[in-house]
């Protein structure tokens, strides 16, 4: 996980943040039961830790004083049954705090992956998969690690102290409080010393990622180091950040080497108490032998408890900052989603599902359909007035007019950051426009409910993403109650099923993470599989720029053509048979369509078109003839 | 297991000092410690109590020099005293055992971590051109840590327990000799359990990592691909993916946190069911009249102390057998030689190079069996601009690398000012030689310095001039910070163009008698690409510059002009040489017939005719290509 620790290093806020709090420990109500019996296994082994010394005693009071061995076998009979409970609980205690750390942390992390199927596109732009990832993983581990074993150490510590001063107490509570008169002083010191040794350990965190990145860079850019001749300066460079290292986790290390010579001199300074105050009691015969040795025991055991508790305050603060992170993640409103009427009013007109099944418009489909869950769109889409800005103030769009019929196919061609991205976005609602409607089949796409306009949607995207998992499960993420069959059909009319057929395992060869295990070309083609497979009435293309072999860009172009028929599509377009093929040809510039028209006619005006059909001939045919060794 | 051995102890090399000091201050804090219950002992059975004093002479002597057992009675701080001064004395030691083992474990990782950082920038291209960025990180971090760990807390903790076991045994043994017998007879068991059962659950350890390492591919697959899941509306889908495994690696997790409940369940049983026999012992013994009650409680609370850190021993063998497996791990890439950076001419560094190159009958291939460049000879003279162009895959990049050394050919020759290349030191060659990268690296540091690295001395006037040359002086002034806008994760994220664009103005910078671009203006759009090409024609004599270019107004105006195809040189000349051959050269500029062809055909009218060899309609900036 270290490669995310980079993401971690945010500043700790410092107070204690109850109400945070309050909504983690939300978290834990389903574990009640759990949480209850966990503190009382607590408090039982608090009360057996704090027994045994008791045992002593009596030994030594009973058998030893006496100089007896009567009673002897029913003394042993306790001890045993005592060491079993103890063991019992041992073993109890352990596995519910698991129980609770592994279900706690399970609840949180499913609660923040449902937030981030919901949260809208912005989101992910703003934020990383590294950070996002951290937060999933560590910080989560750290705050039900936190919840679970901070409750465990917690009431322990509490109990035993607790138990142990009123035992003392009781016992003969003069020298009982002259014993706990150390208590303060050892929570002053303690204080003081988790203090500075979180603050020490931080910062060692801090650079032991910037060690990783030290690493990370050293090694992506070991080809240019060596171009430079750059390796003694890096060496150098490094040793500054591993110097630094060295220095503060050494000074880490020696806080707590030092802390703790201060809790053990504190406890023998309470135990000498016992034996100063204690033996004088036994001399004056007030005390018996037993209770001076369970004193001297009590005083020891009494300090155990101290360095767990200041270690739980310590981890308190770093579990908070993990804390604020997953529970802004899991708070996050989703800029895009439903509103609460529309839903209630869709919910209304179209179930059962089979009423709205009949309000679709059929035509002619590639694959059967059954079952369709959601009605049919028809295809028509209307920008009114559209503005859109990705940050406040910087205009991507402003005032865009585009009305695109029912089957069309647009190919939107123009520089990078011309809008094209961003008006296939905004036709699919990924981003809602700040400014004007966008309406579907008439409709403000506002007033529709968005698992609907997703449902009817298909999208292939320049570098075609693939999920770990055969090839035919791949397929099928189209449409998931697809038979083998259906998606074999898919796969041939998109000419992929001859080149699934020459891999050993067919369609259940895995693809490995991403799609890694196969070339783009035909990554791209499953992807087209894929999407016909979902037969959407609203298609997206975002053609990839970088070229594969001259036979997958045939097979890729006749697979195009198959999935356009009879849908509206927007195609973000890079080569030129896509282009030419298309209904029309939206030709942008900042934003803007300064040109619109087929191909032939937008030839014959010698414009913008013109110039960018002629450079992409260019290109397209170099291409073709320097790319003939690939593959 | 033996070697490996070996290898941990050699990292402790020049450490071995802190080591010692760090058990050997463990030993007397030891000594302390056990020192405290004999105390106790002496003071319960004579002092309190009326038993004649058990100990040694210097003792009984010093007890009587301070005024005897009766002065003690009244005066028991004196004890509580020696108690504090004793615990004090631990504590002494304890600090200095912890100070000096984390110095030697840090500065152990710290030399590990350098050793790595250096081998791997000293290993040869062809090492970094097949690994794997996430798993060399992975060894380089999580496994000096794993080392480091144990180092620090483990190894010494060996240490401990020893010792305990070698200062308490004789204690034990010169009080009551039956007592030992009783109060050791738990210790192998406990340790045989431990190794055992750690060995068992190493597998459910092993179960629960993999299953954490599903999981995270869930999560990432599914948070790179969202925008596909998002258009195909799988959201439920998607849950139910991440459930399954969220649920596997709970019950994985939680199956092995049982298992260690069980550890310590069963081992605490042992160790208090150890405890309860000395308890019970010692009262037999005692009311036999063998046992003094002091001599009992010394051994309860020895016991206690002893068995804790035995009991732990488990752990520190599993914690072993990671740091093994660790070291195995970083060794594998500490075992792959190093590139020789400092062997062959000139042995003093001096002279620079004209920049003559000729290539006689150069064949290479990354594998032996499958070349790459066949037969390759050429001549280029000093200042020449030479352009390479082909088909991907043509071993164009192949040939540029060849140049610097970057690999070592074995058959044929390269001359380079007349003398055999692979006779020149690596380092003083890559110096002689600025070469872009296909992909060029940018560091974590500002602009400036990223362009200066090339040439530290370099004033600001030169950076800015190198930039304006590669046409990124007036992006990189149009940044807020201007030069001084850092780059990377921590920074500005620049585009493919301009990394490159960065990257040639370092490389210009370098003033080097050699330049060569491997396919470097490949993101760059064609507008940009041409202001380039002018800048750089002005530039033109002052190094042998290669380029590897695709587009035909790039490679127009080069001195020389290689056609390369399946490894072999196939066209030779300039530009009005090549375009009287038949040939790729020739094919390629004929495109622009085939244009006009096309764009008739869709007009439906003719259009004036343009001579093949007119590439004014290319040279003209038109709309980049998106």
């Amino acid at each position: 996980m270290s490669s995310y620790e980079a993401f971690q290093e945010e500043d700790y806020s410092k107070r204690f943040d109850l109400a945070l709090w309050k909504k983690v420990l939300r978290f834990t109500l389903p574990h009640k039961k759990y949480m209850i019996l966990l503190a009382v296994f607590m408090v039982s082994l608090a009360a057996l830790d704090a027994s045994l010394p008791l045992l002593t005693m009596y030994a030594i009071d009973h058998f030893i004083a006496k100089n007896t061995l009567e009673g002897l076998p029913l003394f042993v009979l306790i001890y045993l049954v005592i060491i079993i409970g103890f063991s019992l609980v041992v073993f109890c205690f352990i596995s519910i705090a698991g129980r609770i750390e592994t279900y706690v942390c399970y609840d949180i992390r499913t609660a923040g992956f449902k937030r981030l199927q919901e949260l809208s596109f912005s989101y992910f732009d703003r934020k990383p998969v590294g950070w996002l990832m951290a937060r999933m993983t560590s910080d989560i581990q750290r705050l039900s690690d936190t919840i679970a074993w901070g409750v465990v150490d917690f009431v322990w510590g509490t109990t035993m102290m607790a138990g142990i001063a009123l035992v003392m107490l009781y016992l003969n509570w003069k020298i009982g409080l002259i014993v706990l008169t150390v208590v303060p002083m050892l929570a002053i010191v303690s204080l003081y010393f988790q203090k500075m040794i979180l603050k020490s350990y931080r910062n060692v965190r801090k650079l032991n990622s910037r060690i990783t990145a030290s690493f990370n860079e050293g090694i992506m850019g070991a080809k240019t180091t060596k171009t430079l001749v750059r390796e003694a300066e890096n060496l150098q460079e490094f040793k500054e950040l591993t110097g630094g290292m060295y220095r503060s986790s050494v000074l880490a290390a020696v806080q707590s080497s030092l802390y703790l010579p201060f809790v053990l001199v504190i406890g023998a300074i309470g135990s000498g108490l016992a034996i100063w105050f204690g033996g004088s009691g036994v001399i004056a015969g007030t005390l018996t032998y037993g209770t001076l040795v369970a004193f001297i025991s009590y005083a020891q055991q009494f300090f155990n408890p101290v360095q767990e508790l200041a270690r739980i305050f310590a981890e308190l603060q770093n579990a908070q900052a993990s804390a604020e992170r997953v529970m802004s993640m899991i708070e996050t409103e989703p800029e895009i989603k439903d509103d609460p009427q529309v839903l209630q009013q869709y919910e209304r007109v179209h179930h059962p599902p089979q009423n709205g099944k009949q309000r679709g418009v059929s035509t002619t489909r590639v694959m059967s359909q059954q079952d369709r869950s959601v009605p049919r769109m028809r295809g028509q889409i209307e920008f009114c007035h559209v503005d859109f800005a990705y940050k406040e103030g910087q205009h991507v769009l402003s005032d865009f007019n585009l009305t695109v019929r029912p089957g069309e196919t647009i190919a939107l061609v123009g520089e990078t950051g011309a809008g094209k991205s961003t008006i296939v976005n905004l036709a699919c609602r990924f981003y809602e426009p700040t400014g004007g409607i966008i309406k579907i089949d008439g409709t403000d796409y506002t007033r529709l409910p968005l698992h609907w306009i997703h449902s009817n949607l298909g999208v292939v995207l320049q570098s075609p993403h693939l999920f770990s998992g055969t090839i035919l499960e791949n397929i099928r993420y189209g449409r998931l109650d697809a038979t083998d069959e259906q998606v074999v059909e898919a796969a041939k009319l998109v000419h992929a099923h001859h080149f699934i057929t020459t891999f050993e395992n067919g369609y259940h060869t895995e693809v490995g993470e991403g799609g890694s295990l196969l070339s783009t070309g035909q990554k791209q083609l499953i992807s087209f599989a894929r999407a016909i497979l979902a037969d959407p009435a609203l298609f997206i293309l975002d053609e990839a720029t970088s070229s594969v072999d001259t036979e997958t860009e045939q097979l890729i172009q006749k697979a195009i053509d198959r999935v356009l028929e009879n849908r509206t599509s927007f195609i973000i377009a890079h080569r030129l048979s896509t282009i030419r093929a298309a209904d029309r040809i939206l030709v942008l510039e900042y934003g803007k369509i300064i040109e619109q028209g087929n191909h032939h006619d937008l030839l014959l005006k010698k414009g913008h078109y013109y110039n960018l059909y002629t450079q992409q001939f260019v290109h397209e045919h170099e291409e073709v003839m320097l790319g003939a060794c690939q593959a | 297991m033996g070697h490996k051995l070996k290898q941990l102890w050699r990292l402790m090399q020049g450490e071995e000092k802190r080591y010692w000091g760090a058990i050997l201050a463990l030993g007397f804090a030891t000594v302390f410690v056990f020192m405290v219950p004999l105390v106790v002992r002496i003071t319960i059975d004579s002092i309190i109590g009326d038993k004649p004093l058990d100990a040694p002479g210097w003792i009984v002597s010093a007890i009587h020099r301070v005024g005897g057992v009766e002065f003690l009675q009244h005066h028991l701080w004196v004890i509580a005293l020696i108690m504090v001064v004793l615990t004090a004395g631990q504590g002494v030691f304890m600090y200095l055992k912890g100070r000096w083992s984390a110095e030697a474990a840090e500065s152990m990782a710290k030399r590990l971590r350098e050793q790595l950082y250096d081998h791997l920038q000293k290993l040869p291209f062809a090492y970094h051109s097949r690994a794997e960025t996430g798993d060399l990180i992975q060894r380089c971090t999580s496994d000096v840590e794993t080392i480091r760990r144990f180092f620090a807390v483990q190894f010494v903790e060996v240490g401990r327990a020893l010792m305990m076991l070698a200062l308490v045994l004789p204690i034990m043994l010169s009080l009551d000799v039956q007592m030992t017998l009783v109060a050791m007879a738990a210790v192998p068991v406990i340790i045989a359990f431990a190794v055992f059962f750690f060995i068992k659950v190493k597998a459910a350890f092993q179960l629960s990592d993999e299953a954490e390492g599903e999981l995270s591919t869930v999560l990432q697959e599914n948070l790179t691909g969202i925008r596909v899941v998002r258009a195909f509306a799988r959201h439920d889908y998607e849950i139910d993916k991440f459930d399954a495994k969220n649920v596997d690696f709970r019950d994985k997790t939680y199956r092995l946190i049982t298992l260690l409940a069980l550890y310590w369940g069963l081992s605490d049983l042992i160790c208090l069911s150890q405890i309860a026999a000395v308890l019970v012992a010692g009262a037999y013994f005692a009311t036999q009249g063998t046992l003094t009650l002091g001599t009992v409680v010394v051994f309860v609370t020895y016991e206690g102390m002893l068995l804790w850190p035995i009991r732990h021993m488990g752990r520190v063998l599993t914690d072993m057998g990671k740091a093994l497996v660790s070291i195995g791990r970083i060794q594998e890439i500490l075992d792959e030689p190093q590139e020789d950076m400092l062997q062959g001419y000139p042995p003093e560094g001096h002279d620079t190079l004209k920049g003559e190159l000729v290539f006689d009958r150069l064949s290479f291939g990354y594998t032996p069996d499958l070349p790459v460049l066949k037969e390759v000879s050429f001549r280029i003279q000093p200042g020449q601009t030479v352009a390479i162009m082909g088909p991907t895959g043509a071993g164009k990049s192949t040939l540029v690398n060849l140049i610097p050394r970057l690999y070592d050919y074995q058959q044929g020759s390269i001359r380079l000012d007349g003398r055999e290349l692979n006779t020149y030191d690596r380092h003083w060659l890559r110096q002689q030689i600025a070469i872009v990268l296909q992909e060029p690296f940018l560091y974590s540091k500002t602009i400036r310095d990223n362009i200066r690295l090339s040439r530290k001395s370099a004033p600001d006037r030169e950076v800015y001039d190198a930039a304006s040359v590669a046409s990124i002086h007036d992006v990189i002034l149009d940044f807020e910070k201007g030069y001084d806008t850092a780059v990377g994760e921590r920074g500005v994220t620049l585009s493919g163009g301009q990394k490159q664009r960065i990257a040639i103005a370092r490389a210009i910078l370098q003033n080097a008698p050699i330049l060569i671009f491997d396919d470097s203006l490949s993101a760059v759009d064609t507008e940009t690409e041409a202001k380039i090409q002018r800048a750089l024609a002005q530039r033109a004599g002052r190094a042998t510059t290669i380029i590897i270019a695709h587009r035909l107004t790039t490679v127009k105006h080069a001195d020389l002009i290689l056609v390369l195809e399946d490894g072999r040189v196939t066209q030779i000349g300039n530009h009005d040489q090549l375009m009287r051959q038949d040939g790729l050269y020739r094919r390629i500029w004929n495109i622009q017939h085939a244009l006009e062809q096309d764009i008739a055909d869709e007009i439906g009218e003719s259009n004036e005719f343009y001579p093949v060899d007119d590439d004014s309609r290319i040279d003209e900036p038109v709309l980049t290509r998106s």
